[in-house]
């Protein structure tokens, strides 16, 4: 079955919704290639968002790996121009018109307001890639060991996803 | 407006010129955004363009940095692309956004699509698996340590708090879409900070 113009859907959908940052849109994400269009499991959509933290750039590429997954060649390149396109124009078109907003007072309203709620959102992605990611103590331990890590040290966090691989390669594959 | 006949030498600092941007060609541009995409693992994509277009390149200001920054922030995007559009639109125009847009997207997009290819051939092996799990275990912490870094950043009173909040249940206890969550908590909370008229004259005294 084709399913380029669903990719073209979804993708041009979720672009709209990452306020604040790519994870705002995960939970979404999960919604429409998991449950609705059943391209991946949950499973493997967590798999490819946390193998993406590794990669370098924008740190949603990982929707690239679900366009060739579902279609191939055409499915990422398809991916790539519903997700970023839509945006690319927006930020395009306010960049140019920014300064004439500057006196419109519900500018830094707008801004204000959006901010905590693009941290919620964040938040909210973050607890839905949880429930596919953290199954108990061992799991929870790693997340919890980041987390402290990188608030109290200024180390790449790259470093520390490749450092739990290793950790979860040599302590998950016996048991 | 500067005529090409008149011939300006520019000896040094070319910034100098407040407002007036340097020209930068498509190609300079597209080739810093590839080494900005190609090496800023680690997420923070931000603080790598900061080097590269601020302190390195000298092409934006350090203040046009931060108000393009804002920009980016408040739009949906992810920031690294859209301070690529807003940046390259500053140089060179549209060209100039698509080039940076292309340049900061094309390698990890590459990486990502030969993850897919191996992960596809080789995802359900006993060690792939193993060490995907500890992967994603390391993304949640990854992702609330980026989730507390901007939160103290950004967050300055209990209202906040109480958005932040509000967005979290909305999508994860209700199960609302983001768009609905996004349209309700945010369009509350733009009302909630909506302009105030300055103090009038009575309240002076």
């Amino acid at each position: 079955m084709n399913q380029i113009p669903a990719l073209l859907r979804v993708f041009g959908y979720l672009s709209l919704l990452t306020v604040g940052g790519g994870m705002a849109a995960f939970p979404e994400m999960k919604t429409l290639t998991v449950d609705v269009h059943h391209w991946m499991t949950f499973a493997q959509l967590v798999h490819l968002y946390s193998v993406g933290q590794m990669a370098p750039g924008p740190n949603m590429m990982m929707i690239v790996a679900i366009g060739e997954w579902v279609a191939g060649l055409l499915g990422a390149v398809v991916v790539l121009l519903a997700f970023f396109g839509p945006t690319a124009c927006l930020a395009l078109g306010t960049g140019r018109l920014w300064k004439r907003l500057e006196s419109w007072p519900w500018r830094s309203s707008i801004q204000r307001g959006l901010a905590p709620v693009s941290i919620g959102l964040l938040l909210a992605g973050c607890f839905t890639l949880a429930k596919g990611a953290i199954f108990g103590l061992e799991t929870a331990t790693i997340a919890v060991a980041v987390l402290l890590i990188l608030l109290q040290y200024n180390i790449n966090p790259a470093l520390l996803v490749l450092a739990a691989a290793i950790i979860g390669a040599l302590s998950f594959a016996a048991g | 407006m500067s005529d090409s006949s008149t011939p300006v030498v520019v000896t040094q600092q070319p910034t100098a010129a407040v407002g007036l941007p340097i020209r930068v060609s498509a190609g300079q541009i597209f080739r810093e955004f590839l080494v900005i995409g190609a090496t800023s693992f680690g997420g923070g994509v931000v603080a790598y363009l900061r080097h590269s277009l601020v302190a390195k390149r000298r092409w934006v200001e350090d203040k046009e940095f931060v108000e393009l920054l804002a920009i980016s922030q408040t739009l949906p995007g992810l920031n690294a692309t859209n301070m690529a559009i807003l940046v390259g639109d500053r140089l060179r125009g549209a060209l100039g956004a698509f080039t940076a847009i292309c340049g900061i997207c094309l390698p990890g997009a590459l990486l990502m699509y030969v993850v897919a290819i191996v992960y596809a051939a080789h995802g359900d092996h006993p060690l792939v698996t193993a060490a995907l799990k500890g992967v994603a275990a390391a993304a949640v912490g990854l992702v609330l340590a980026t989730s507390v870094q901007l939160g103290k950043k950004s967050l300055s009173n209990a209202y906040d708090l109480v958005f932040v909040a509000l967005t979290v249940l909305g999508v994860n206890r209700l199960h609302q879409s983001v768009l609905t969550v996004l349209a309700v908590v945010g369009i509350a909370a733009i009302l909630w900070y909506r302009p105030r008229r300055p103090p009038a004259n009575s309240e002076k005294t």
